[in-house]
């Protein structure tokens, strides 16, 4: 692997960008792997960096229907935080923005992980009393996040409308400065570069068809398009088609699928220096550094695994941020797409082993498992190599929909987040 | 947008008009002390979510107000049909002829 550096740029510069090589190969599968990871988004690639640097296990392949990074990890719109309100929460998100820091260093790939700082707004006194028991408890846990009044937010956030007649108006608004963005794309190829300098195979156009279990039940590899692959150990990592992929091992999950859409204006100049999320009226916002306005919201109401949503959907997101955010109201749009997303009854993932011997799950992200990636992806491997959850994964199981331990951050937010 | 029709109207309007109501077909346990804590989590939570023909409700909610039942493929987001609540499932057969 090429060690990249401004000396290695400047070197290439030199010789007219010619002789870059691959970043890395695309792999045909062996017959034989110890682990084989199903789904090359930023978790999957991410549970194969980890297990080849932290764990050894190099003999891993990630195995993806699609081409790397094609599914959610690009579908998202990048934004990263940890102000959740229960424990267990934040103590995974926070796990996650903690490898976040590093990141880019950590891979030798630039991420751009921009701690910009995510503002939430408070339009209602219910959205001030939940922000408020927010910051406490994330304080608590010692995850940042402070309370500004509107005059505040305005001055964090210029283009924000704090007009007292707005038809929805600011009252406050909770500020976590550690979040941000980051490059989503860049977190899949760096974590595909990383690992695959480490001997992971990565396969792509390479669809799952079936899990296959032998008489004792245990996991023996995974039918695909290009044959039967043997594995020791599988671990699913499919976001919103993981339901379909565990079916086929005779599991049934407490998951549903949905559209989550978003959709990008024309570029302009800098003019957000935050994300800006809207619980109450749904819409979220921040600025990429090409200079597109990146918009968000909900999801579609119905299961899907369509991949586009519903104008109607688009039609809300746009009238508030044109209500909260006057000043783009002549924004012209340039796209829009939908990921499928996988939600679960109580919007907290799924990550831990499944009962079934050498079969492992990550999933249930939902609406926001793109700021979890590194730690979705290093808790996984340390799962897969230990044949047992990490104290941060532990409370995230199937079980806890049998036993009654949820980690109900839906009812805490009443949104999907 | 989805074009939905509703069987008690008989009309086809779009779906700013209906809210989703989650999978059809669940029926409330008539005994639910006699379950089991893994019987009682697969009626509250495990859905089916197919890719592929999904029994699904939604309710007229801008309209006549009523709860129906639809089949709708979750790949093409197209409806199969759609049938008044309390109606059974319809089998594959009936699907087929009411997509032709």
């Amino acid at each position: 692997m090429t060690h990249y550096s401004a000396f290695a740029l400047l070197k290439n510069a030199l010789s007219g960008h010619k002789n870059w090589r691959e970043q890395w190969p695309d792999a045909q599968p062996k017959a034989e792997y110890d682990v084989v990871i199903v789904g090359a988004g930023g978790h999957g690639l991410g549970a194969a960096y980890y297990l080849a640097k932290e764990h050894g296990i190099t003999n891993v392949a990630v195995i993806d229907k699609g081409w790397l990074g094609g599914g959610n990890t690009g579908r998202n719109t990048t934004i990263i935080r940890s102000n959740y309100l229960y424990d267990e929460s934040a103590r995974i998100y926070d796990h996650a923005l903690d490898l976040w820091e590093n990141l880019s260093q950590e891979i030798n790939y630039n991420v751009m992980y921009s701690k910009r700082g995510v503002l939430m707004l408070a339009h209602n006194v219910h959205d001030v009393q939940s922000f408020k028991r927010h910051i406490h408890s994330n304080r608590l846990n010692g995850v940042d996040n402070r309370w500004l009044t509107p005059e505040e937010a305005k001055a964090f956030c210029p283009p924000l409308n704090i007009a007292k007649d707005a038809r929805y108006p600011v009252m406050g608004a909770a500020l976590q400065m550690r979040a941000g963005t980051a490059r989503h794309d860049a977190v899949a190829w760096g974590y595909a570069r990383a690992a695959a300098a480490r001997g992971v195979d990565i396969i792509q156009n390479c669809p799952v068809i079936a899990i296959r279990r032998g008489p004792d039940g245990a996991v023996q590899g995974v039918d695909t398009a290009k044959g039967f692959i043997k594995a020791k150990k599988v671990a699913v990592s499919a976001a919103g088609n993981t339901s379909v992929v565990l079916q086929s091992a005779g599991l049934r999950m407490p998951l549903e699928s949905f559209p989550l859409q978003a959709l990008v204006s024309e570029p302009i100049k800098p003019v957000f220096p935050c994300v800006a999320m809207s619980n109450a009226v749904h819409a979220y916002i921040s600025q990429s550094d090409k200079g597109e306005l990146v918009i968000g919201s909900g999801t579609d109401q119905y299961v899907s695994y369509s991949q586009r949503g519903g104008l109607p959907l688009i039609e809300h997101t746009i009238a508030a941020i044109c209500e909260v955010f006057p000043i783009f109201s002549r924004m012209r749009m340039l796209r829009k797409w939908g990921g499928i997303v996988d939600v679960t009854p109580d919007r907290s993932p799924i990550l831990g082993k499944l009962p079934v011997k050498g079969l492992y799950v990550n999933c249930g992200w939902g609406t926001g498992g793109f700021k979890a990636t590194p730690g979705a992806g290093h808790l996984l491997a340390w799962t897969v190599a230990k044949d047992e959850p990490h104290p941060i994964n532990a409370p995230f199981t199937l079980e806890r929909f049998t036993t009654g331990r949820l980690i109900d951050e839906a009812a805490a937010a009443a949104v999907a987040h | 947008m989805l074009l939905i029709h509703c069987p008690y109207c008989d009309e086809t309007l779009p779906e700013p008009e209906f809210a989703y109501a989650g999978e059809a077909h669940i029926a409330r346990p008539a005994d639910p002390m006699a379950l089991s804590d893994e019987e009682w989590k697969d009626f509250l939570f495990v859905r089916s979510n197919p890719r592929g023909t999904h029994f699904e409700r939604w309710r007229h909610i801008h309209g006549c107000g009523r709860f129906f039942n639809a089949a709708r493929d979750t790949v093409s987001d197209k409806f199969v049909m759609t049938y008044r609540a309390g109606e059974p499932r319809p089998n594959l057969d009936a699907l087929k002829e009411a997509a032709e």
